[in-house]
């Protein structure tokens, strides 16, 4: 199947392409890495009238310093942020989590604020964001939001992001001293999406118990999931494994995953207890 | 395209590797499942391994393309090796598994066994099981050194 047809742009400049989106909105689609969207457009699962490709666009694609952790620019490619010292030492979780995302291949084009926006129910990314309460930057052709992870994903494959906006950098919040990060998922091949996923992070505090905990969960539902209770129960406790046996179980209670071809909505339930204790575990900062 | 200045009009619906196979000739590169996942159409953009079908040709514009047709130093060792071991049966997937070692052996010239396996878990072999594949590039990265 090959993509039907579409007018295209290639804008060198944001301001031009914010003038694109304001123009064709709802009729307009963004082309960052393309990893989503070219394979939706092959297979006619989007028919949009216009595309807006960012990559030639400067000045969207940097990874810097900000307030004690990072600014990701929305077109920086995902495996240019997975080799970035800077990310690995200030948001581990980031690079943790890009390891899961696709292949080499994958990660050499996709961007990270296109797998954002794109937010798949299974995208890594979309549940590291969630996890570090990220904040996500859109600039229309009127001006700029910054819209916390948590108000961000709406519901499947629908994010806040408006249709004459575009998303143009993440940023997000260093770790704290103490503190630690995992990202674990499950899925039939390496590379696959998700059956299930979690990402953790834990701050101890000075008596060694836990100060801050966020456990979010993907591909068990339309959206990340943050398991907001089992969260609440773990802040004080001692960070053991009877602690986090007993918060992974809470935390799927309320799931409702899916049933499909690839898994049933028991087994993603399964999974979710399982990675969300191991990356409790993992995440602990010895 | 493969160290030649090359030009030619396209529509911008066109992806990568439909403009390779059907404007320029170059058939080496295949395709198999036209969505992503097989990566039987990987090429070299700019030295990175990517998806060929996964790119609109307009995207290229400017950047240096190498297909399985190239040249590149890690190229002869592989082919070598794979002819040697018999690295493939019915050769569909195995542009797409050549180019995919090209980057890693040039990122990575003395790769593990399970940095190779790793490298290429998303190239697809419906034939070989890819323990072939696996050795063929163990080969040339001792023969490329």
């Amino acid at each position: 199947m090959k993509p039907a047809p579409f007018d295209y742009f290639a804008p060198t400049s944001l301001d031009e392409a914010l003038a694109l989106r304001a123009e064709h909105a709802d009729d307009s689609v963004v082309l960052a890495g393309g990893q989503s969207l070219v394979p939706m457009l092959s297979l006619r699962l989007a028919r949009p009238a216009v595309v807006i490709d960012l990559g030639r666009v400067p000045g969207l694609e940097g990874v810097s310093e900000w307030d004690g952790g990072v600014v990701i620019g929305a077109m920086a490619r995902q495996r240019a942020v997975e080799r970035s010292e800077l990310v690995r030492r200030r948001t581990p979780l980031v690079t943790r989590a890009l390891a899961n995302v696709g292949h080499v291949t994958i990660r050499n084009r996709g961007t990270v604020g296109g797998s954002i926006a794109h937010a798949h129910p299974a995208g890594e990314l979309p549940g590291a964001a969630l996890a570090l309460d990220a904040q996500l930057v859109a600039r229309s052709s009127h001006g700029e939001r910054t819209i916390p992870a948590g108000g961000f994903f709406h519901g499947f494959m629908t994010t806040a992001i408006e249709p004459d906006e575009v998303l143009v950098e993440v940023r997000i919040p260093g770790q704290p001293e103490r503190s630690g990060s995992s990202f674990v998922e499950v899925a039939r091949r390496h590379g696959d999406f998700a059956l299930a996923g979690a990402a953790a992070a834990i701050e101890l505090g000075g008596d060694g118990a836990i100060a801050d905990v966020r456990l979010v969960f993907i591909g068990v539902g339309g959206v990340p999931i943050r398991a907001g209770e089992a969260e609440a129960a773990l802040r004080g406790q001692r960070p053991d494994r009877a602690a986090f046996a007993e918060a992974a179980e809470q935390a799927v209670t309320g799931l409702d995953p899916i049933s499909d071809v690839h898994a049933s909505a028991e087994y993603r339930r399964r999974v979710a207890r399982a990675v969300a204790r191991r990356a409790l575990q993992e995440a602990t900062p010895v | 395209m493969n160290g030649v200045r090359r030009s030619a009009p396209v529509d911008a619906r066109v992806t990568l590797a439909d403009f390779l196979r059907d404007d320029l000739a170059l058939t080496g590169t295949h395709l198999a499942c036209e969505h992503g996942v097989c990566g039987a159409c990987t090429v070299l953009v700019d030295g990175a391994s990517v998806r060929s079908c996964l790119l609109l040709a307009v995207q290229v514009d400017g950047a240096d393309v190498t297909t399985i047709e190239g040249e590149a130093p890690e190229l002869e060792p592989l082919r070598d090796a794979f002819r040697e071991l018999l690295s493939f049966q019915c050769g569909f997937c195995t542009p797409g598994f050549v180019m995919t070692a090209v980057e890693l052996l040039r990122e990575n010239p003395r790769p593990s066994d399970e940095e190779i396996r790793e490298a290429i878990s998303g190239n697809l072999c419906r034939c070989t099981g890819y323990e072939s594949i696996v050795r063929g590039i163990a080969l040339a990265a001792e023969r490329g050194r």
